[in-house]
């Protein structure tokens, strides 16, 4: 309800009230993470006790933690820390690994998704062709691909988006007005 | 307030003919911006000062203490400057200058002139009549559904297989895999979420179906550790809760789908339940579930994730179903009764939208204009 009635009161104290609460959001947020970070060991060190399948997974994770937590409380985050070195040598070409792996997932899904089963599916189907080529170098070279694939994106497509937009929009204000009032307290852990 | 201050522009050498300066509060702020606008100077003079850029300056409460309060471009032609960082309700003056080894002018001084402190941005009226106009409609159906009038929902098959989902799991012997994505808890698709986990978390405790749900989010874990522990209670199962059911894995994106893909293969679920705020990780969670054979429920506020959930998985919820969700679980009149309340407010938007159509081709943007907001 606060942030509801700052968005419409841009005076300095609405400012105040806002930057008071995304503090204390953060602080909270911070304070939930250390608990996060304790239950994730807890769990961890118990399936590694019980020596459960995949164990060798949860000893990985548990070394890694405890190891980065040591290099970060001792040697600092410095640019030239070794807690640095694991975060850019190890851990961020991890996750541009996994990244790369939608490259491969799309591909997958889209060989699935674009079968020709029936009319939609078509329709589906040779959009997919036409924005593929139209956005591809390749599409500079015919234009009509790109003509249609531009056409695609701007028309149908952006109306269907626009659509879903609103809808969620709506939904958006329905849960939060229920949320308001009252109303949905099952996040809550309450009825 | 907009005063009108006209000044005389001196110059070191002659006289020159009278310009005039114009300073106002800029509306819809907290009181600390000014917009100085002014004419520009004539050919002749311009030519005679030759100047290479000019100073804003700007004094406090004194007429005579000045500084700088920037340096406009001699080529700029908007002819205006928004001055920032002010204290409200505190008289300022300024004036123009240019000085170099050859030259120096300064205009006379104008003002004083206070910014004001607005409380109410009126650039977003028409959101708040939008809001109110939704917002009673909404609570009507609201208080319709409380006093017990029965009301129609069309039935949504990605809902109506959350039950046969479910079933599959728990004859199969394998849990479900339930995620709420990347969202924090202040998110409306993750609060959607969490309606939905409590219904699911009281089926699975009543069919006893193991639950698994790694979060991304701290927050989320300790909320859905509650909700999942008061499904477990309702259900008449609270011993069978197990808190290392629901743990937080990591706030690294690619790193919490790199947790979940292991985590289906290795326990591979019966099924994936996938309702939150979801981003790039949304493929490879729903490609992995699929390569696993489960089947697979999804529901995001994301279009673009919700486009490769449905190459992906058997059923999604689309836009707003997500949020119609926890109405449809719960059975709960009064939540029934807001999605009654948002349907009709999607009507008057489609006709708000088929009329604005209409005049637009008429060359009419009048109506259009009464929905720009800043």
């Amino acid at each position: 309800m606060a942030m509801l009635i700052q968005f419409f009161v841009p005076s300095k104290l609405s400012h105040t009230v806002y930057n008071e609460i995304t503090n204390w959001a953060q602080i909270i947020y911070a304070f939930a993470l250390i608990v996060g970070v304790f239950g994730l060991l807890k769990y961890q060190v118990e399936k590694l006790s019980r020596r459960r399948s995949g164990w060798i997974y949860n000893l990985v994770t548990v070394v890694s933690l405890v190891v980065m937590a040591i290099l970060g409380f001792v040697a600092g985050r410095g640019d030239d820390s070794p807690f640095m070195w694991a975060f850019n040598h190890i851990q961020a070409p991890m996750q541009a690994s996994v990244f790369s792996l939608l490259a491969f997932f799309v591909a997958s899904a889209a060989y699935r998704g674009f079968t020709a089963r029936n009319t939609e599916a078509v329709l589906l189907l040779l959009s997919a062709v036409f924005i593929m080529f139209g956005i591809a170098s390749i599409g500079n070279a015919i234009p009509l691909f790109s003509d249609i694939a531009n056409w695609i994106l701007m028309n149908p497509s952006m109306t269907a988006r626009r659509g879903i937009f609103i809808g969620i929009g709506l939904g958006v204000i329905a849960t939060s007005l229920r949320v308001i009032l009252g109303v949905e307290r099952t996040y809550l852990g309450k009825e | 307030m907009i005063l009108r201050v006209y000044a005389v522009i001196f110059v070191a050498c002659s006289n020159i003919a009278a310009s005039e300066l114009y300073i106002s509060d800029l509306p819809n702020d907290d009181g600390a911006r000014l917009r100085v606008q002014w004419e520009p100077l004539p050919p002749h003079e311009l030519e005679e000062i030759n100047p290479e850029f000019y100073v804003l300056e700007r004094s406090q409460n004194d007429p005579d203490n000045f500084a700088s309060a920037g340096v406009i471009s001699r080529d700029d032609t908007s002819y205006a400057f928004i001055d920032a960082g002010l204290a409200a309700n505190t008289p300022y003056y300024y004036r123009l200058s240019y000085v170099d080894s050859l030259t120096s002018w300064y205009s006379s001084v104008f003002g004083p002139v206070q910014p004001v402190e607005n409380w109410f941005n009126t650039a977003r009226k028409n959101v708040l009549i939008g809001i109110i106009v939704v917002g009673l409609i909404v609570a009507i159906f609201i208080f319709r559904g409380r006093r017990g009038k029965s009301l129609y929902l069309r039935p949504i098959a990605g809902l109506l297989a959350v039950d046969e989902a479910i079933g599959r799991a728990t004859e199969m012997g394998k849990p479900i895999l339930y995620s709420s994505g990347r969202g924090g808890m202040q998110r409306p698709a993750t609060m959607a979420s969490m309606n939905i986990l409590g219904s699911v978390a009281e089926k699975v405790a009543s069919y006893g179906t193991p639950l698994i749900f790694p979060n991304n989010d701290p927050v989320v874990t300790a909320v859905a550790q509650e909700v999942v522990r008061e499904g477990y209670t309702k259900a008449g199962h609270p011993d069978a809760y197990r808190p290392e059911d629901v743990y937080f894995v990591t706030d690294s994106q690619f790193g919490y789908a790199a947790a979940v893909d292991g985590i289906m293969m290795r326990e591979r679920p019966a099924t994936n339940l996938f309702f939150g705020t979801f981003e790039a990780e949304s493929l490879i969670l729903a490609e992995t579930g699929n390569a696993i054979g489960a089947i697979q429920i999804a529901g995001t506020d994301s279009s673009i994730q919700m486009a490769f959930f449905m190459v992906a998985c058997d059923y999604v919820l689309i836009g707003e179903e997500l949020f119609a969700a926890s109405g449809y679980l719960s059975k709960d009149p009064q939540v029934i009764g807001s999605l009654k309340g948002s349907d009709l407010s999607k009507m008057i938007i489609i006709g708000l939208l088929i009329l604005g159509a209409i005049l637009a081709l008429l060359n009419q943007s009048w109506f259009v204009n009464l929905f720009v907001t800043v």
